[in-house]
């Protein structure tokens, strides 16, 4: 009976978790999908709990031991979620990440120290253990790592750019393969697991310290989906059907996941995870030079160009995000916005610091969701705009794309703004994107330049825009 | 028992490459973070670590920091992706009520 029971949880805990992640995928449905999740997790824990009260029982000590972790990581979890600014979002989730990877991890070295008290005996439970042991390892290391480097605690060593990486990467994947051998032939030392352990760990480092800043929501998507997989090879090894679906279809959602994100920056997973950081090469080999024929202009006569258009488009980017201005942004297009001025937002498939992230940002800043436009819809507006108005984004908007078949970033979809009749682009100063690739939309004869920092310009703008009158009522 | 679970695994991951066909950009980021906390599903096989560990004091505290670990990444994985999606949902419902 008890058996049924157990069954019928785990069945309901599966349905509902293939519908979150189903749901996830659909803007109307996807916060309840979230919540859904939540509760099928909810489920699967209370249906494992009753499952063993049933049978063996749960004895004080273990209740004394999972209420302790439960306090310790459900608080720390709760504090962090509710503390972290909305721009800090990809480092957060790549922290979770980490641990969820980690958590996968001990479970494994667990099973592996003590097999005779987890049923963990035999080759099927080794190889699921070096398998929870590895991915689990580089899962954590790796989500630190991202999280440090996008944090900016952590710069690539130069040593790290060279090819020697791939050496030492290589014998890091073959003392983890010594490791795992010798954890099957030799069932009782743990020296063969040790090894596994901080080779493996140190590949997650090694493999993920030279990939670029740009290219990190790529590997943070990808190590999303390992820990799915560090969680189905646990579930192998505790015996857990309902761990081995869950984590077997975040696993794979978060290949398709890393897939998509990838064919919107135009990169292939391949490059992102052996081709380093991309200005390291293409900058050296040609697609750089000098620019000519820059025009830059004052916050004035940008305040004048926007007074006299009825149609305006902001091209908001990882510039905007950085410097947290998007509710100084917010505040000028409420004033154009009351003196009657059309105003949209072109938002690329990966504008902000991972794909959907600008869109969290301008929700944060209170910009209404119809006003938000994907670039396929806006591209064919842009001959119809009066004035573009680009922050912080460089790639994204850059006709070599279109134009030019030998650049690298062509073939890459980007929005057409030199369609526009004039644009002005906000920028730090003359450094190119993070492709190190030179943007020749600065250098038409419609785009204007404005140097400073997002949030200082557009703070000038504001006061501008406020001295011609515009946002009385 | 093994084949079984390789059916299991097999048709998971099946699921999983079937359930996200199109996602609009706006939702990578919150998707990534839903499916993150969901792999924190880990919290099983600690909770079953501890429960089996009878009274070996190492393999109780591995699974207590191992539950601990997974429940930060389950607990705050969906807190921080309900944080992102009220977001988008609230706005409709403001603009009703002005």
């Amino acid at each position: 009976m008890s058996d049924l029971l157990k069954y019928a949880i785990e069945l309901v805990a599966v349905l509902l978790l293939a519908l979150g992640i189903k749901g996830l995928s659909k803007v109307r449905s996807a916060r309840g999908a979230n919540q859904l999740a939540a509760v099928a997790m909810g489920l699967a824990v209370l249906g494992l709990l009753i499952n063993y009260l049933g049978t063996s029982g749960i004895s004080i000590a273990a209740w004394t031991w999972i209420i302790a972790g439960t306090l310790v990581g459900g608080v720390l979890g709760a504090i962090t979620a509710q503390r972290v600014p909305m721009t800090s979002m990809p480092e957060t989730v790549a922290l979770f990440n980490g641990c969820g990877g980690m958590s996968s991890l001990l479970v494994a070295l667990a099973a592996a120290l003590y097999p005779a008290a987890l049923d963990a005996a035999g080759p099927v439970a080794v190889v699921s253990i070096v398998v929870s042991v590895f991915v689990g390892a580089i899962t954590f290391t790796g989500s630190i790592v991202a999280m440090a480097k996008l944090q900016g605690w952590l710069s690539t060593p130069a040593w790290m750019q060279s090819k020697a990486r791939h050496a030492v990467n290589i014998a890091l994947a073959v003392a983890s393969l010594v490791g795992a051998v010798e954890m099957l032939r030799n069932a009782d030392s743990s020296t063969g697991l040790w090894l596994l352990v901080v080779a493996s760990g140190l590949l997650g480092i090694g493999v993920t310290l030279p990939i670029g800043g740009a290219d990190m929501p790529v590997v943070i998507s990808l190590l999303n989906s390992y820990s799915g997989v560090a969680a189905a090879a646990a579930g192998f090894v505790v015996g857990s059907q309902l761990l081995i679906v869950a984590g077997a279809m975040v696993g794979a959602a978060g290949l398709i996941l890393t897939q998509v994100m990838c064919n919107g920056m135009n990169r292939s997973l391949v490059s992102v995870l052996f081709g380093g950081a991309l200005g390291a090469t293409t900058a050296a080999g040609g697609g750089g030079g000098e620019y000519t024929n820059i025009t830059s202009c004052s916050v004035e006569e940008c305040a004048l160009t926007l007074e006299a258009a009825e149609r305006v488009v902001i091209v908001p980017g990882y510039g905007l995000a950085v410097a947290q201005a998007q509710h100084t942004l917010r505040e000028v297009t409420r004033v154009l916005e009351s003196a009657g001025i059309d105003v949209a937002y072109a938002i690329h498939p990966v504008a902000g610091r991972m794909p959907g992230h600008m869109n969290v940002l301008l929700a944060e800043a209170d910009v209404p969701y119809e006003q938000l436009q994907e670039m396929d819809q806006i591209n064919p507006e842009f001959p119809a705009t009066d004035v573009v108005l680009v922050l912080g984004a460089n790639d994204v908007v850059n006709p070599q794309a279109k134009n030019d078949p030998n650049s690298p970033l062509y073939g890459m979809p980007v929005l057409d703004v030199q369609d526009a009749r004039t644009v002005f682009v906000v920028k730090r100063g003359m450094s190119a994107g993070y492709s190190g690739i030179k943007n020749d939309l600065f250098e038409l004869a419609n785009t204007s330049m404005l140097f400073g920092d997002a949030k200082k310009v557009l703070g000038d703008l504001l006061v501008e825009l406020k001295d011609l009158g515009l946002g009385k009522k | 028992m093994f084949v079984e679970f390789l059916w299991v695994l097999l048709l998971g991951s099946l699921l999983g490459l079937e359930l996200i066909g199109k996602v609009p950009p706006t939702l990578h980021t919150p998707l990534m973070s839903g499916a993150n906390a969901i792999s924190g599903i880990t919290v099983l096989a600690a909770l079953t670590a501890i429960i089996k560990a009878g009274d070996n004091t190492v393999l109780l505290l591995l699974g207590s920091v191992s539950l601990g670990f997974a429940l930060f990444n389950v607990i705050g994985g969906f807190l921080v992706t309900d944080r992102m999606l009220a977001m988008f949902s609230r706005k409709p419902a403001r603009k009703e009520n002005r």
